[in-house]
């Protein structure tokens, strides 16, 4: 089992626009470690007759019928946003420093 | 940022190098709902009022497929004679953009629910297949206006506003394999290409299909390899491509563009690059040098897709005449060349002519006017025919009036302007304006007259034997009717009182 590196850390912090310190990216490495190596257990116990699933009941096409609803209002929907404008969320800079 | 490029004129590029071109198409379907929940999926409504926890990412929400959005989708496959998968997942897209509050999109990745097929189009007289790499389904994101900053663009901008209308309304991404072999003709294919899958869309009514809405939209992929070499160039791929012309544009000037960079030795950067609809030149955006990392992985919250074979089967024997063969059919049902069906087919008026046929007139006047007249006008004031004032039913009735004799070529003309400048029905402005052709022989007889003695000269000529004076007589005749009398009974009238005949 490799070991999660804190250059990984480090990218999918970036990913997720996380400003992490060096010592928070040791401190998540060992933590993110720990989870995968719980969770590829589940491997251990795998054989091979058991294919791969990415869903635990055997179910498929649950579909909903093209039919529209009531929304929200925009209050309603924006009610919990941090800003608004114009009925619009309100979002920070999007590209600065590329520009 | 550089806005300016330096191109090499077009003939000299393609002498040198040879394109491969590639597009990604995104079709908005036209469902009554949106794709993983119940809001409406309506153009132009208000901020932020077709909103809902699915598509606003609420905690707990969790989307459920569009039923009608899956048979859509199956629906294009078919039309593309793509392979149907037997069983697919959706995935999940996880990138970081305020346009999807979910901070990924549900997508489709390594099991697109349609795969390998084919459209075939025509460009300059030749057949060419354009082969189909995939079809899959998505949601749209929400629509991102930047505030502050010189030109509303993202760079430079102080912070942005997002409407969520449009994100979870089901997207169909349709994705070509490269082109290959298009040489010169390649800016002609991709348009030829999107015109075709936009009819096809039409034929199938899965989408209004309308590129100015934002309902198609089309990136455009190009790159440039020299004349003989086998490997491909790097490609770039151009985005915002809004109209049917600019997607010829910027194929254009995007070999243009790369002709000139490897000419002096430089390399493609591997980018995407905006389209500039006023311009035609492209600009770079993010540069995808620095891969990107979606981290895909099938989508929880939603089940596998397995359309059973029974369901595709009748999905296939339901679909409508697709339009290659309908035109094809309508060529030989009307007995046009191949040139005037292209020709018809390349000015949006197929559907027109086919309309106004049906209205109970010939093909080859409904052709004529359309492909004549109305053409002249639409192109005279920068439109199409589609939009012109003026229907098929409306044509047909002018065609009607000329063919019993009530209008000539020239009234009919009028009569058009008449209709396409609001007037009303081709009857009301035959009447309102007076266009009727003087078939009274009383009241011809009388303008005759008077032209003869005003032109004494002539008629003498003809009464001597040089009938072939006439025809200044039959002028003035015309002239002094403004257009509305018949020349040939005019003729007539006017050798039977000089005493000639033929």
């Amino acid at each position: 089992m490799s070991a999660i590196t804190r250059d990984e850390v480090a990218h999918l912090a970036r990913l997720s626009r996380l400003a992490l310190t060096d010592a928070e990216l040791g401190h998540y490495a060992a933590q993110l470690d720990v989870i995968i190596g719980a969770v590829a257990r589940v491997a251990e116990v795998a054989t091979d007759d058991i294919p791969p699933s990415s869903h635990a009941l055997p179910l498929t096409n649950v579909y909903r019928p093209d039919e529209a609803r009531m929304s929200l209002t925009p209050e309603q929907a924006l009610a919990a946003a941090p800003a608004v404008e114009n009925d619009r969320f309100r979002v920070p800079r999007i590209l600065g420093e590329e520009a | 940022m550089t806005t300016t490029n330096t191109v090499m004129p077009y003939d000299e590029a393609l002498e040198r190098f040879e394109p491969v071109i590639g597009l990604e198409t995104h079709v908005e379907l036209g469902t009554t709902s949106k794709m993983f929940c119940g809001c409406p999926t309506t153009f132009g409504a208000p901020p932020n009022t077709h909103v809902c926890p699915v598509c606003l990412a609420l905690p707990g929400a969790l989307p459920v497929a569009n039923d009608k959005a899956i048979e859509s989708t199956i629906r294009i496959g078919l039309a593309l004679n793509c392979t149907i998968a037997e069983w697919c997942r959706f995935a999940r897209k996880n990138y970081f953009y305020p346009d999807m509050p979910k901070n990924y999109q549900i997508s489709q990745y390594d099991e697109p629910l349609c795969t390998n097929g084919y459209l075939d189009v025509e460009v300059d007289g030749r057949t060419v297949r354009v082969e189909i790499e995939r079809v899959h389904l998505e949601e749209d994101t929400g629509k991102s206006t930047h505030v502050g900053g010189a030109t509303g663009r993202i760079q430079g901008a102080d912070y942005s506003i997002v409407d969520y209308n449009r994100a979870g309304i089901p997207l169909v991404e349709i994705v070509t394999k490269p082109v290959e072999g298009t040489d010169r003709l390649a800016p002609e294919v991709a348009k030829a290409y999107v015109t075709e899958l936009r009819e096809v869309m039409r034929t199938l009514g899965v989408s209004d299909v309308r590129m100015e809405e934002g309902s198609l939209r089309c990136d455009v992929n190009v790159s440039l390899m020299p004349r003989g070499s086998t490997v491909w160039g790097t490609r770039t791929e151009t985005k915002n491509v809004n109209s049917l012309r600019s997607v010829e544009r910027a194929v254009h000037g995007e070999i243009e563009r790369q002709a000139a960079i490897l000419a002096d030795g430089g390399r493609i950067v591997q980018e995407t690059r905006h389209f500039h609809e006023d311009t035609g030149a492209t600009t770079p955006g993010r540069s995808k040098e620095e891969a990107q990392d979606y981290r895909y992985f099938p989508e929880p919250d939603l089940l596998p897709i397995a359309p059973t074979p029974e369901w595709v089967e009748e999905l296939r024997s339901e679909l409508p005449e697709l339009p290659t063969v309908r035109r094809r059919r309508l060529q030989a049902e009307w007995g046009v060349s191949d040139l005037d069906m292209t020709a018809m087919h390349n000015a949006d008026a197929v559907a027109l002519v086919e309309a106004t046929v049906l209205a109970g007139v010939p093909a080859a006047d409904a052709r004529k006017w359309w492909m004549g007249e109305l053409a002249r006008r639409a192109n005279e004031s920068g439109t199409s025919l589609a939009v012109l004032p003026i229907t098929p039913e409306q044509i047909a009735r002018v065609v009607q009036l000329v063919a019993s004799g009530a209008l000539n070529d020239k009234l009919a003309r009028q009569v058009l302007e008449g209709v396409l400048a609001g007037e009303g029905s081709p009857d009301e402005v035959v009447e309102a304006r007076g266009l009727r052709i003087v078939s009274d022989e009383g009241e011809l007889s009388s303008i005759i007259d008077k032209v003869l003695s005003a032109n004494a000269d002539a008629a003498d000529k003809v009464r001597s034997g040089k009938i072939a004076a006439v025809g200044a007589l039959v002028g003035g005749v015309m002239k002094a009717s403004r257009g509305k009398a018949d020349a040939g009974r005019a003729r007539e009238l006017i050798l039977e009182k000089l005493g000639v005949s033929e």
